[in-house]
């Protein structure tokens, strides 16, 4: 039993079947890559995973609780923290207020009717935010539109705000696509520091293998919809299975 | 002081001085000088600006702060006129049951509105208001006669019960103040000045006062930061553990309580409502208003509402015979070209030189007059203009 257990989970739009009979187990305090072709169903998969869409088929369990049928925004109290592939931020607040947003989501919950509260007096909140943005490194950019951050600090800033709620599972759905080699590094040393300095569980969704074989602990590969294989980095690259349906002739992309 | 921060101190200081003073403000030209017919100080005019302040400032709740666009506030507004008219009818004179049950009904109106209205967002949100605002219109005039007057609308009556203080007011009911009658002004002459004071407008200009301060309270809470994320970027806000419905309908709630507190205040001053205070034209009016004055920002609407009654009560009142005085040194073929020029905007057509006012700030100031004088005051200090305002937006300290 991991900290998130997907069985028999299946879904079909229309007459595509995008996800087949998909199993799959994230051990607590692991670093778990889903990798697989384009097609393969890893978004989609992702997507049952926070509520954006429901499976026909299977259960999804996290920390022994069923996250079907619950909105995005429960499923995120529950502990489970997202990054986008395009780094969803709120452009047009501040930097700090970007990383305000989140600490008290974690304290007040989904809604608080506090329309009359003087946010300054929370010191709380700021000590907590300045907090998270001095640990992403942008304590100086606090002041800052978030829109007119740099691609790489958007980035940084998304995984600070989900850092901030002390999430129990992050899930990053390709956190370096359209990076530059320079920010896709930094990005992996951001994660595994991440990962030395707190209990937490990472499943991560990624094209890039330089990212996968960096990061992963195990790795799950996904084709057409069902998991093709389940094993560690080393068993994953000399996997005859995988170089056939996924890595192909070639082999540049390790 | 208050709970607030100190520039936003300074920002109430100054519009509490601002509509204090207002009766010698709007009145910078002496009586019978030529000019005296821009003088904005009369009582009718004046209420008209604070009132019709209140209204916009709480429209920018909802759609300054959520972006969501609702064509029919004026519902709102209308609901809470005959609420406060009805306890003017049924309870007393006394504008304050008045005023504060059209805040209540039009807090629970704007609930069952909100409630249906926000379940799609973007122009379908906006439809869906429109045809809730269309409706109560269409049922003020008509089906709920028996309530709202219908064509006639309603006016306090002699004969109606009015429990409290029938007896105290007589053959000619008048909205009051625990005996300060709205209607009743003081004159002050100075030299060829004359200013009005009128107890009406002081009332509504307390009132606006006070919303004004509940709504920087909001804008710089934890909430007016959650109603923004919801404008920014509600996915975002969605996958942070927020709930983005409960705060978009709290903020519509409370813009409807605002409009029907502008509702009430209305029949506090004039004592008539009718079913015209509800049709779509008048929702139309608070959006021009918010972008006018800018969208989003603290004083804008106010600015907004400030500009367009002006237009709309001066400009209109401006006729041939003024333009022929003011062009007479002009030879008169030139004199009769000029006119032919300018009389289309002025007058009846002063909708026109409000559409080309508003055209011109959508262009060259989204931020509405707050941003043109954000740029005149970045002009005075030397500095290169909106360098760190990329938007226009008034943006909290942190």
């Amino acid at each position: 039993m991991g900290i998130l257990d997907v069985k028999g989970v299946g879904k079909r739009f229309g007459g595509l079947q995008a996800l087949g009979d998909v199993n799959l187990s994230v051990a607590e305090n692991s670093v778990h890559a889903i990798i697989g072709p384009n097609g393969a169903g890893k978004s989609t998969l992702l997507n049952c995973l926070v509520g954006k869409l429901i499976p026909d088929t299977g259960s999804v369990m996290f920390d022994g609780q069923s996250v079907l049928g619950r909105k995005p925004y429960e499923i995120n109290q529950m502990g489970i923290s997202r990054v986008f592939q395009t780094p969803e931020i709120f452009g047009d607040l501040t930097v700090m207020e970007n990383m305000l947003i989140p600490c008290f989501a974690k304290r007040d919950g989904a809604f608080t009717p506090n329309a009359f509260a003087a946010m300054r007096k929370d010191g709380e909140m700021f000590d907590r935010a300045s907090h998270m943005l001095e640990e992403m490194n942008m304590a100086d950019k606090r002041h800052m539109h978030a829109a007119s951050l740099s691609r790489g600090d958007k980035r940084r800033l998304e995984i600070g705000m989900c850092l901030s709620q002390e999430p129990r599972l992050l899930l990053l759905d390709e956190p370096t696509a359209g990076m530059a080699r320079a920010d896709t590094n930094n990005t992996i040393d951001l994660l595994k520091q991440i990962k030395d300095d707190r209990d937490i569980t990472i499943a991560i969704i990624e094209h890039d293998m330089h990212v996968v074989f960096s990061l992963a602990e195990r790795i799950t590969v996904l084709a057409q919809g069902t998991p093709l294989v389940e094993d560690t980095p080393d068993k994953i690259k000399g996997h005859p299975k995988v170089r056939e349906a996924y890595l192909g002739e070639s082999q540049d992309a390790a | 002081m208050f709970g607030l921060e100190a520039k936003d101190f300074r920002l109430l200081l100054l519009v509490t001085l601002l509509t204090m003073a207002a009766p010698f403000i709007l009145n910078p030209f002496p009586v019978d000088s030529g000019m005296a017919q821009f003088n904005a100080g009369y009582p009718d005019l004046m209420q008209r600006f604070v009132i019709f302040g209140i209204f916009a400032i709480g429209f920018n709740i909802l759609f300054g702060l959520t972006g969501y666009l609702s064509f029919g506030h004026a519902a709102f507004l209308g609901v809470g006129s005959y609420a406060a008219m009805w306890m003017m009818k049924l309870l007393t004179m006394n504008v304050i049951p008045g005023i504060v049950v059209s805040v209540i009904v039009a807090g629970i109106f704007s609930l069952a509105v909100g409630w249906i209205s926000l379940r799609r967002s973007g122009i379908y949100f906006s439809i869906l208001t429109l045809a809730f605002a269309q409706m109560s219109y269409s049922l003020a005039y008509s089906v709920l006669t028996p309530i709202t007057g219908g064509e006639t609308g309603l006016q306090p009556k002699v004969t109606d019960p009015r429990i409290l203080d029938a007896a105290l007011t007589g053959n000619a009911p008048k909205a009051n103040l625990f005996g300060l009658e709205m209607g009743s002004s003081t004159e002050l002459a100075m030299g060829g000045w004359v200013f009005t004071f009128n107890v009406g407008y002081y009332v509504a200009a307390v009132v606006m006062i006070f919303a004004f301060y509940m709504s920087i309270r909001i804008f710089r809470s934890p909430f007016g930061m959650m109603l923004r994320a919801v404008k920014s970027n509600q996915q975002r806000l969605n996958y942070t553990g927020l709930n983005a419905k409960p705060y978009t309908l709290a903020a519509f709630v409370i813009s409807g309580m605002y409009a029907g507190l502008a509702g009430g205040l209305m029949v506090a001053m004039d004592t008539q409502v009718g079913a015209e205070r509800m049709f779509w034209t008048a929702s139309g009016e608070v959006v021009l208003m918010s972008i006018l004055g800018g969208v989003g920002t603290l004083i804008g609407p106010v600015l907004g509402a400030g500009a367009i009654k002006y237009m709309e009560n001066i400009l209109s009142k401006i006729n041939k015979d003024i333009l022929y005085e003011w062009f007479a040194f002009m030879p008169d073929g030139l004199q009769d070209f000029v006119i032919t020029l300018v009389y289309p905007f002025i007058g009846k057509g002063w909708h026109l030189t409000l559409g080309l006012i508003f055209m011109a700030v959508v262009i060259f100031l989204p931020g509405g007059l707050v941003e043109g004088g954000q740029r005149v005051a970045a002009l005075f200090k030397r500095k290169k203009p909106s360098d760190n305002t990329p938007d226009g937006k008034t943006t909290p300290a942190e």
